[in-house]
């Protein structure tokens, strides 16, 4: 001990273009940019892909080849999926070939099946924020998801992580009866107190279900400070991340390593030495004879909860204060997310496809982010992150799309009502 | 520390930002214990005991005028018009004599006057900070409001007004740029180092809130919103794209009054082109406002829109937002650098500009936030921090000066 549980997020959003007041009502495409901005989709995700997703999985495939007990876990959202499987086959290919092939347990040819340590976690299909406003909505987002994973991984997801570590008891009471052994969480200061995020907890008010919590410091280390010269412990090298790790021997069962996987590559470039320290770091880690490697899954099945934890506000992963403001804390935010939840009722019964489609990838979270207008003037992570040239910009964008939305959806109606 | 500073009309005198910056300035200036003479034109009805009155809260202010027919903004046409109505024979027959006769006083009003350093606001006072430098030994700075390739968009150069801002900068000792805009445009169209450049923004003083203007809300009678143009009507500011945007805009949404405030040489061209467009109803042309009349517009408008084609800084931005009113900008101005809570546009894009008036009209949490956000973020421009990045360039000029002075 301790176990080292790597999580990696991969999503990408459907962007919406710049959609303006002369597009309402004239044209339903809401995410097809083919501009050379960062609202183009299909350009972000080759460019993410060639410069992140591609190198790390192939030094994944390496590292676990190389060393039987490095495992990791991944939570891949629906809508980036879809877009792998549009945009870019190959990188969809590489993903399934992590999850899908054990190459120490192959003799000669490589075996299909499933590879035991590579876990596939599950989130809502459109990395939404469809719990807060919409149960039934939530669930068959959850569902979707699941679906896929099934169809693309040949897993049945055990464990459940929901947007952007959102989280509080309520939600794990719900995904404990969707039937999860295990949810994920931000070790926030404010949840945890004095208590360490290094055991495994159970949520007030359920049963079963267990509660993995990212240990941030660590996590940040890597995702965050890595290449920051600001930084005293700059330069992190792996054998120094291996003691920082092996010194929770004592305190803590398991190190949730939680983190976007755009860590390697993109939020880190390759220069500032990311790629290095990955292939260095399981070696490092195993060095120390106390030290292993778990999924989610095992982390659960091998270590007790050690105590209630009580979660009634929600938590996520998101900047400094760990709360929601990120997505809703301004009028524009609250504005657009009502209304978008206010036509769920007539989304449904249009029984329209490419209409709930859109509407769905509408609900993705980081539309929200992008209208974040705090710390904007600070020109801090929001504004390195938002494809648009300010807050207003993407609210434009969304408000105009919903106003197209709901013609579209009145037009369905009316068209109904003729028929009847 | 004694500056000698040649500047322009204060308000209510002014005619535009000019005379704004430099009472905002000299008075931020003022309160850092920095004294000052400030030299402007006598103007007729106007006295320095009048300007006592206005600083009369503030020491270590103290004026001189110069007899001269000058004024903020002037050009050869505006002054030989004044000229004509001046009985007086002493003042210059052109632009450029008055402005050399004025330089000529200036240096003898500098041998009169005990200072450290001379600061002068635009080129019709260059010739005047010149002539005091030549006078006094006294290290200069020019301080650039706008150059002449703004008040022109460009096009027809005057040579003799590029000259004399071309001899100003260069024969200054530091020049002070009200933005990186105009930075840049000083490097590139009059080669001068940008080294000796230093950028202060111009800033606002956050006045008290008024009452309300009852009688303009009555513009708002069944819902209907107003967007509102502030500045002089010349090519500079761009008043025909808010015109152009104006028309787009009552496509979408015709419950709204464009509401014009100002007064220039563009003025009879822009109401035939309202005209033209067949939108004279939803265009309402003001005249030149200030004061509580200005204020009141602000208060009562949805959306300032400044849509100038070259703008140094654009202070009536900062104005709007210190009223309450949110901004749609162009990205070719000053004022866009130190603003993230406004909309902008270039200048020329009239689709996106009709496509933000028409969303902040619509979206009233967009509205809210712009508001909100743009009102605290102006509040932290004031002329005291502005006052201090001047007196950094006064420090430096002055420690080169001394360094300067014993090495000879």
């Amino acid at each position: 001990m301790p176990s080292v549980c790597f999580y990696f997020q991969v999503h990408q959003p459907l962007r919406i273009k710049k959609y303006r007041i002369f597009d309402i009502g004239n044209d339903h495409k809401y995410f097809n940019d083919h501009s050379e901005t960062n609202l183009n989709n299909r350009k972000i995700l080759e460019k993410v892909a060639y410069k992140s997703y591609l190198p790390t999985n192939a030094i994944l495939l390496d590292l676990l080849k190389r060393y039987p007990q490095f495992k990791v876990s991944f939570s891949l959202s629906g809508v980036f999926l879809d877009q792998l499987e549009h945009y870019a086959p190959e990188v969809l290919d590489s993903f399934q070939k992590l999850a899908h092939v054990d190459e120490t347990r192959s003799s000669g040819a490589a075996r299909i099946g499933v590879n035991p340590r590579v876990e596939i976690l599950d989130e809502t299909y459109y990395h939404s924020l469809a719990f807060l406003h919409s149960r039934a909505e939530f669930r068959k987002q959850v569902d979707l998801h699941r679906e896929r994973i099934i169809d693309l991984f040949h897993q049945e997801p055990k464990v459940f992580r929901n947007t952007e570590l959102i989280y509080n008891n309520e939600l794990a009471k719900e995904v404990e009866r969707l039937g999860y052994t295990g949810i994920l969480a931000e070790g926030a200061d404010h949840v945890l107190g004095w208590q360490s995020p290094n055991f495994i907890y159970r949520p007030k008010g359920t049963e079963r279900i267990k509660l993995l919590l990212k240990n941030y410091r660590l996590s940040d280390d890597i995702a965050f400070r890595f290449s920051s010269r600001d930084w005293s412990e700059y330069p992190l090298t792996a054998p120094k991340f291996a003691d920082w790790v092996s010194a929770v021997n004592g305190n803590g069962t398991v190190v949730n390593l939680f983190m976007d996987y755009e860590t390697f590559g993109e939020h880190q470039w390759e220069d500032t030495g990311i790629f290095n320290f990955l292939r260095a770091l399981p070696e490092e880690i195993l060095k120390h004879p106390d030290n292993n490697f778990v999924t989610p899954s095992e982390a659960i099945h091998k270590y007790p909860a050690v105590a209630e934890l009580d979660i009634p506000h929600f938590v996520s992963w998101a900047d400094v204060e760990r709360d929601l403001s990120a997505w809703l804390s301004n009028p524009m935010q609250h504005d657009a997310m009502r209304k978008l939840y206010d036509m769920e009722r007539d989304v449904i019964e249009a029984k329209n496809d490419e209409l709930l489609e859109d509407w769905r990838r509408l609900q993705t979270s980081d539309h929200f982010y992008y209208m974040c207008t705090k710390w904007f003037a600070d020109g801090d992570v929001h504004k390195y992150f938002n494809p648009y040239e300010s807050p207003y910009e993407a609210f434009i964008a969304y408000a105009n799309v919903l106003h197209d939305l709901k013609l579209r959806i009145d037009d369905i109606k009316r068209s109904k009502e003729n028929m009847a | 520390m004694k500056v000698l500073m040649f500047g322009w009309e204060f308000p209510p005198h002014n005619s535009g930002g000019l005379g704004v910056a430099c009472a905002g300035l000299a008075r931020g200036l003022a309160n850092r214990g920095i004294g000052i003479t400030f030299v402007l034109p006598k103007k007729v009805g106007v006295s320095a005991d009048f300007l006592k009155i206005i600083f009369a809260d503030i020491s270590g202010i103290k004026f001189r005028e110069i007899d001269s027919l000058l004024s903020a903004y002037a050009t050869s046409v505006s002054y030989r018009e004044i000229r004509s109505r001046t009985v007086s024979s002493i003042y210059g027959k052109g632009l450029f004599e008055e402005v050399m006769r004025y330089a000529l006083r200036a240096y003898h009003l500098a041998k009169e006057e005990d200072f450290d350093l001379i600061h002068a606001h635009d080129w019709l006072s260059f010739g005047a900070g010149l002539a005091a430098k030549a006078a006094s030994g006294k290290p200069l700075i020019v301080h650039v409001h706008a150059t002449e390739f703004d008040r022109t968009g460009g096009m027809n150069i005057n040579k003799r007004v590029y000259e004399i801002e071309k001899e100003g900068m260069e024969k200054a000792d530091a020049v002070i740029a009200v933005s990186q805009f105009t930075k840049n445009i000083i490097v590139r169209h009059y080669g001068i180092d940008p080294n000796k450049i230093n950028v202060v923004h111009n800033a606002v003083d956050i006045f008290e809130p008024g009452h309300f203007a009852s009688e303009l809300l009555e513009l708002k009678r069944d819902g209907r919103k107003i967007v509102l143009f502030v500045g002089r009507i010349t090519l500079q500011k761009g008043p025909d794209y808010f015109l152009q945007a104006a028309k787009k805009v009552l496509e979408y949404n015709s419950r709204v009054l464009f509401l014009v405030v100002g007064s220039g040489d563009m003025e009879r061209q822009l109401i035939e082109q309202a005209s033209s467009l067949g939108i004279s109803d939803k265009v309402l042309f003001a005249g030149f406002l200030r004061d509580q009349e200005l204020a009141k517009v602000y208060r009562v408008a949805d959306l300032y829109v400044l849509p100038s084609v070259s703008e140094p800084f654009g202070i009536t931005t900062l104005e709007s937002l210190a009223h309450g009113t949110p901004v749609l900008i162009s990205r070719q101005s000053g004022v866009a650098e130190v603003l993230s809570h406004a909309l902008k546009v270039d200048f020329w894009d009239i689709d996106e500009m009709a496509n933000k008036i028409v969303s902040v009209l619509a979206y009233a949490p967009l509205h809210a936030c712009l508001r909100e956000n743009g009102n605290t973020e102006v509040k932290k421009l004031s002329w005291g921090r502005s006052a201090e990045q001047c007196s950094g360039v006064y420090n430096e000029v002055m420690l080169r000066e001394r360094a300067h002075t014993v090495i000879a």
